[in-house]
C-alpha cells in the first residue's frame, strides 16, 4: 500500500515561487502524470517527493508515513532520470544490482532480481556491458530495470522518454505501460508531451505557473477542461476560443450565430477543431491555409477576426480565400469565464 | 570566399600553397620547442670535457660521467630527495584541501560562493613567490623554518588555486543525476560520493595532483628563500650557479626537466580542465 | 541536506588561503613600512636611493614589454594550428605544451647551453664561418645579447601557458559562427580577425593577466643567463633579503612588484572588457 499525499507543498527559489501550495493525493498503484510546459513546476514537485529538493512548506506522506524530512534512501522510492543516470563505471549488471547491494541483500537474491528485471526489460544479453557501449534506448531500459529491481512502493519518472527518437519513444511507451501495470507500484511520471500523458496516465495533473490546474482522467481532461489553460495546452491543435456577447436567458451570440450557453455575466466560447463540420449555416470562416495530413485535413482560418482551426474529412478541399460555414457539435461546445479563466456550466 | 573570382584551379593552387605554409609553420614551431630540450640532453649525456670543449657535437656521446659527477656531488642526492618530499607533501595538501572546495563549488549554490571564487581567482593576480618573505619570519617563530613542511605550505598556496579549479571543473563534468540516482538507490551522501563520484573523478584528481607536484618541483624563489640546510634541487642549483662547473649545471637542468616531461605527458588530457574554466 | 555542508567543505581551503595568502601579504605591507618596530618610509627611500633600483625596475618592464607581445602572437599562432589540425592534434598539442612543465631555472640552463661561450650557438657561428673563434656572448660588453637570450628563453618557456588557455578558449567557440562568417563571404583572415578574436576576449584576458604577472616575477632565467649583470625586481628582492639581510627593503621591493601587477591586471581587465550581455 503506497498512497502518496502531497499536502500544501510550496517551493520558492529566492524571489521566484516555483510551487504554490500544492495538494494532491495519488492512490495506491495509480499512474499519475504531471503534465505541463517547462518551468511549470512539475519536475520540482517530483523532486520534492523524491527527497532531492526540500519543500519551503507543506508535507509529503508516502504509505501513511510522513517523509518530507527523510533522505531519498529512506522513502521507499525509486527514480528514473531524464538522462538515465546509468553509472558509467559499472556494468549493466552492477548498475541494476547497485541499490540491492546498498540494501545488503544476499548474492543469490541480487542475482535473482537482476536477472528477472533484466529479462523483463529485454536487456538480459547486455549485463556485462558498460553504459558507454549502450544505445540511448538500452540505457533507458537499464535505468528502468534498476528502479524496478528495488521493488519500490513508488516509482518516480522524470521525462524518461524525452531523449529518445520518435519511433523508439512509441515502442518504450507501450512497454513501460505494461511493465509498470504489472509491477503494481504507484507511479508519478513527469512529461511535457501530452500524447505520452494521455496514453500512459490513469490520471493527469495539468500544471501551470506552479499550480495544478486540473487533475482528472485523460478523457475528462481532454473533453472537459477545467480551465481555459487546459484547453489551450492539450490537444494538437488546441481548442479554439471566440468571444461571446450575452443575448440573455442563457443565449450567447458568437461570430453572428446564436448558441445556448451558461447563465453568467460574461463567457468565452470554446470548441475543439475536430468538433466542427461544414454545413449550410455555422461560423463563417475565411480559409487561410489548407494542410492535408492524410486521415484528415487541417484548415487554418479566421472567424470574426480571430485565428481558428478546424479538422475536416480529407474529402473536404477548400482553397485559401474560400468562406466555409462551420457548425460545432452542440454538446462539445465549452464555455469559460473570461475573468477567472475557469470552466462555466 | 573572397577568392571566388579566381578560377577554380587558381584557388586550389592557393589552398595548396596555404597548406604548405601551414605544415612548414607547424614543423618550425615543433622544432622551436623541442630543439633546446634536445641540446640540454646532449650536454647532460656527454663527458665533462665535451661539455666544456669546442666545437659542440649536436648528438650526445652517451658518456655518463657528467651525470655520475652530478649525482656524486655533495648535497645533490639530498636536494633531490628534499624536492621529492616537498612536492609530495604539496601534492597531498593541495588535493586534500582543494578537492572538497572544488566539490562544494560544483554542487552547491550558497551565499558567499562568489566571494570564495574571487579569493581563489585573486591569487592569480598576485606574485605568490613573494609570500616567502614574510613567511620566513613566521616560520622561524613556529619552528617551520628550513623544513620540508614549511616550504610545502608555501608551494600549496601556489598549487591550491589550480587544485580547486581543476577539481571544480571535473566534478562539474559529472552529472548531478548520477549522484541523485545513487541517493534514491539507498546511498547516503558520503556513500554516493565514494561509490559513484570518486571512481569517475579519480583520473582527473590524479592529474591535478601531478600538476601540484610539478608546480612545487619547479618552484625556485620561495625554495631559495625558505631553505638553507634542506635545499630543494632548484634552490641548490640556483645557489651554486656562479660556482658550479658547466657540466654540473646541465646535468642538474636535465634532472629538473626529465620528470616534468613525463608528468606533463601523464596529465596531457587534463591540461584544459585547468584553464577552460577561466572562460566561464 | 545540511545547509552547512558547503561551508564545511570550503573551510580548509579558505582557512589556508587566509593564513598563507592574505595574512602574509598584510605582513609584507607592514614589513615594508616599518624598521625596528617604527613606522617609516625609510625602506622605500633606501630602495629608491640605491642605484640598481631604477635599472631593475625598467629592465623588468622592458622584459615584459618585449616578451609578452611576442608570446601573444606565438600563442595565437600555435592555438590556431592546434585548433585547425585534424591528424596528430594531440601529439602537436603535447609538444607545444611541454615547456609548461619546465621551471624557469631549467629554461635558463637550457638557453645557457646554447648561449655560453663553448655553446651551441658559437658552434654554429664558427661552423658557418661567421666568426673564426667562439666569442663571449653573455659578457657585460654584449648586454643586448644577454637581453636577447633572456627574451628567447622566456618566450620559449612561458608561451605554452597562454597557448593552452587560448586553445581551451577556441574550443568553446562553436564552429557554426566561423561557418556562418564563411557563408557570408569572410576570408580565413577576416574570420580570425572578426569572429575568433572578439569571441576569444575572455580567454585573452585570462592569458594576458597570468602572463604579465609572471613576467614581472621573472627571476631564475635572468640569474641563470645574466648572473648579476641584468638586475630585475625579483632578483633585487632576493639580493636584499639574503646578501644584504635587509628584510624591510626586500618587502618594499615586493610591494612594488605587487603594485605593478595589480595595476596591469586592472588595465588588462579594462582594455579587454566584455560586457555581460555580449558573452556567449
Amino acid at each position: 500500500m503506497a498512497v502518496i499525499e502531497i499536502r500544501g507543498v510550496a517551493k520558492s527559489f529566492g524571489a521566484f515561487t516555483a510551487l504554490h501550495s500544492i495538494d494532491l493525493t495519488i492512490a495506491d498503484q495509480e499512474f499519475m502524470v504531471l503534465l505541463g510546459a517547462s518551468g511549470c513546476g512539475k519536475t520540482t514537485l517530483l523532486r520534492i517527493v523524491a527527497g532531492l529538493e526540500t519543500p519551503s512548506a507543506g508535507e509529503v506522506w508516502i504509505g501513511g508515513r510522513r517523509v518530507d524530512h527523510l533522505p531519498p534512501r529512506d522513502r521507499g522510492i525509486a527514480m528514473v532520470f531524464q538522462n538515465y543516470a546509468v553509472f558509467p563505471h559499472l556494468t549493466v549488471f552492477e548498475n541494476i544490482a547497485f541499490g540491492l547491494r546498498m540494501k545488503k541483500l544476499p548474492q543469490a537474491e541480487v542475482d535473482r532480481r537482476v536477472t528477472r528485471t533484466a529479462e523483463l526489460m529485454h536487456i538480459g544479453q547486455l549485463l556485462k556491458r558498460y553504459s558507454g557501449q549502450l544505445s540511448g534506448g538500452q540505457r533507458q531500459r537499464v535505468a528502468v530495470a534498476r528502479a524496478l529491481a528495488m521493488e519500490p512502493d513508488v516509482i518516480l519518472m522524470d521525462e524518461p522518454l524525452s531523449n529518445l527518437d520518435a519511433l523508439l519513444r512509441l515502442e518504450m511507451r507501450a512497454e513501460l505501460k505494461g511493465v509498470l501495470a504489472a509491477s503494481k507500484t504507484t507511479t508519478i511520471y513527469v512529461t511535457h508531451d501530452q500524447v505520452e500523458a494521455m496514453s500512459l496516465a490513469d490520471r493527469i495533473s495539468v500544471m501551470n505557473g506552479g499550480r495544478i490546474v486540473q487533475a482528472a482522467d485523460p478523457v475528462e481532461v481532454y473533453r472537459n477542461p477545467a480551465a481555459r489553460f487546459v484547453g489551450s495546452f492539450i490537444g494538437n491543435p488546441p481548442m479554439n476560443f471566440l468571444p461571446a456577447a450575452p443575448l440573455g436567458a442563457g443565449r450567447w451570440q458568437v461570430a453572428g450565430q446564436s448558441f445556448a450557453g451558461p447563465v453568467a455575466p460574461a463567457a468565452e466560447f470554446a470548441i475543439r477543431p475536430e468538433d466542427l463540420h461544414p454545413a449550410e449555416t455555422g461560423l463563417a470562416a475565411e480559409v487561410r491555409v489548407v494542410e492535408p495530413l492524410g486521415p484528415h485535413t487541417l484548415i487554418t482560418c479566421t472567424v470574426a477576426g480571430q485565428p481558428f482551426r478546424a479538422i475536416l474529412e480529407s474529402t473536404a478541399t477548400p482553397r485559401p480565400g474560400d468562406v466555409l460555414h462551420l457548425a460545432p457539435v452542440p454538446d462539445r461546445i465549452r464555455w469559460f469565464d473570461p475573468e477567472t479563466q475557469k470552466a462555466l456550466t | 570566399m573572397t577568392d571566388a573570382a579566381i578560377p577554380a584551379q587558381g584557388a586550389a593552387t592557393i589552398r595548396r600553397a596555404g597548406n604548405r605554409v601551414f605544415i612548414a609553420g607547424t614543423v618550425l614551431l615543433v622544432v622551436w620547442v623541442l630543439a633546446p630540450i634536445w641540446l640540454l640532453f646532449v650536454n647532460a649525456l656527454s663527458a665533462p670535457s665535451e661539455v666544456t670543449g669546442f666545437p659542440k657535437s649536436f648528438v650526445p656521446s652517451f658518456d655518463f660521467a657528467s651525470l655520475s659527477f652530478f649525482f656524486g656531488f655533495a648535497g645533490v642526492t639530498k636536494a633531490l630527495w628534499n624536492s621529492v618530499q616537498v612536492a609530495a607533501v604539496t601534492m597531498v595538501l593541495s588535493i586534500a584541501i582543494g578537492a572538497p572546495a572544488g566539490y562544494a563549488l560544483s554542487r552547491f549554490d550558497f551565499p558567499g560562493k562568489e566571494a570564495f571564487r574571487f579569493l581563489v581567482v585573486m591569487t592569480r593576480a598576485f606574485p605568490l613567490p613573494l609570500l616567502a618573505l614574510p613567511l620566513a619570519v613566521m616560520f622561524i617563530r613556529t619552528g617551520l623554518d628550513d623544513t620540508i613542511l614549511g616550504l610545502a605550505l608555501v608551494h600549496t598556496t601556489l598549487a591550491l588555486p589550480f587544485a580547486v579549479l581543476i577539481t571544480f571543473s571535473l566534478f562539474s563534468g559529472i552529472p548531478v543525476e548520477l549522484e541523485e540516482a545513487a541517493w534514491t538507490l539507498g546511498c547516503t551522501r558520503p556513500q554516493a560520493f565514494f561509490k559513484v563520484i570518486l571512481p569517475l573523478a579519480a583520473p582527473g584528481i590524479a592529474a591535478s595532483a601531478v600538476f601540484a607536484f610539478v608546480i612545487s618541483w619547479n618552484e625556485v624563489f620561495a625554495a631559495a628563500v625558505l631553505t638553507i640546510q634542506n635545499r630543494t634541487l632548484t634552490a641548490f642549483l640556483l645557489q651554486s650557479l656562479d660556482v658550479s662547473p658547466l657540466h654540473l649545471k646541465f646535468a642538474g637542468g636535465a634532472a629538473l626537466v626529465l620528470p616534468a616531461l613525463i608528468f606533463i605527458f601523464a596529465v596531457r588530457k587534463y591540461l584544459f580542465a585547468m584553464w577552460g574554466i577561466a572562460n566561464r | 541536506m545540511p545547509r552547512s555542508l558547503p561551508y564545511l567543505l570550503l573551510l580548509p581551503a579558505t582557512a589556508f588561503l587566509v593564513l598563507f595568502f592574505l595574512y602574509p601579504f598584510v605582513l609584507v605591507a607592514i614589513d615594508s613600512m616599518t624598521r625596528g618596530g617604527e613606522w617609516t618610509l625609510e625602506n622605500y627611500r633606501r630602495m629608491a636611493g640605491h642605484w640598481k633600483f631604477e635599472t631593475a625596475f625598467w629592465n623588468t618592464l622592458m622584459l615584459a614589454a618585449l616578451v609578452v607581445p611576442v608570446q601573444l602572437a606565438l600563442a595565437l599562432t600555435m592555438a590556431s594550428i592546434v585548433t585547425r589540425l585534424e591528424r596528430g592534434r594531440s601529439t602537436i598539442l603535447y609538444i607545444f605544451a611541454i615547456p609548461l612543465g619546465i621551471s624557469d631555472l631549467a629554461a635558463g640552463l637550457i638557453w645557457l647551453s646554447i648561449f655560453e661561450q663553448s655553446g651551441f650557438l658559437n658552434s654554429i657561428l664558427v661552423g658557418l664561418g661567421v666568426v673564426d673563434r667562439p666569442i663571449l656572448l653573455l659578457g657585460y660588453q654584449n648586454a643586448w645579447v644577454i637581453l636577447l637570450a633572456i627574451v628567447l628563453a622566456e618566450v620559449w618557456r612561458a608561451t605554452a601557458i597562454m597557448m593552452v588557455i587560448l586553445v581551451a578558449g577556441m574550443g568553446l567557440i562553436p564552429r557554426e559562427y566561423g561557418e556562418a562568417a564563411e557563408v557570408f563571404g569572410a576570408s580565413r583572415w577576416q574570420r580570425f580577425r572578426r569572429v575568433t578574436l572578439p569571441m576569444l576576449k575572455p580567454s585573452l584576458q585570462t592569458a594576458l593577466i597570468l602572463r604579465v604577472i609572471l613576467a614581472f616575477e621573472v627571476f631564475a632565467v635572468v640569474v641563470a643567463l645574466g648572473g648579476t649583470q641584468l638586475p630585475v625586481l625579483m632578483s633585487e628582492t632576493y639580493h636584499w633579503q639574503f646578501t644584504m639581510q635587509e628584510r624591510g627593503v626586500a618587502a618594499a621591493y615586493a610591494m612594488v612588484i605587487l603594485a605593478i601587477s595589480v595595476a596591469f591586471t586592472v588595465l588588462i581587465l579594462r582594455l579587454l572588457h566584455v560586457p555581460k550581455e555580449a558573452r556567449p
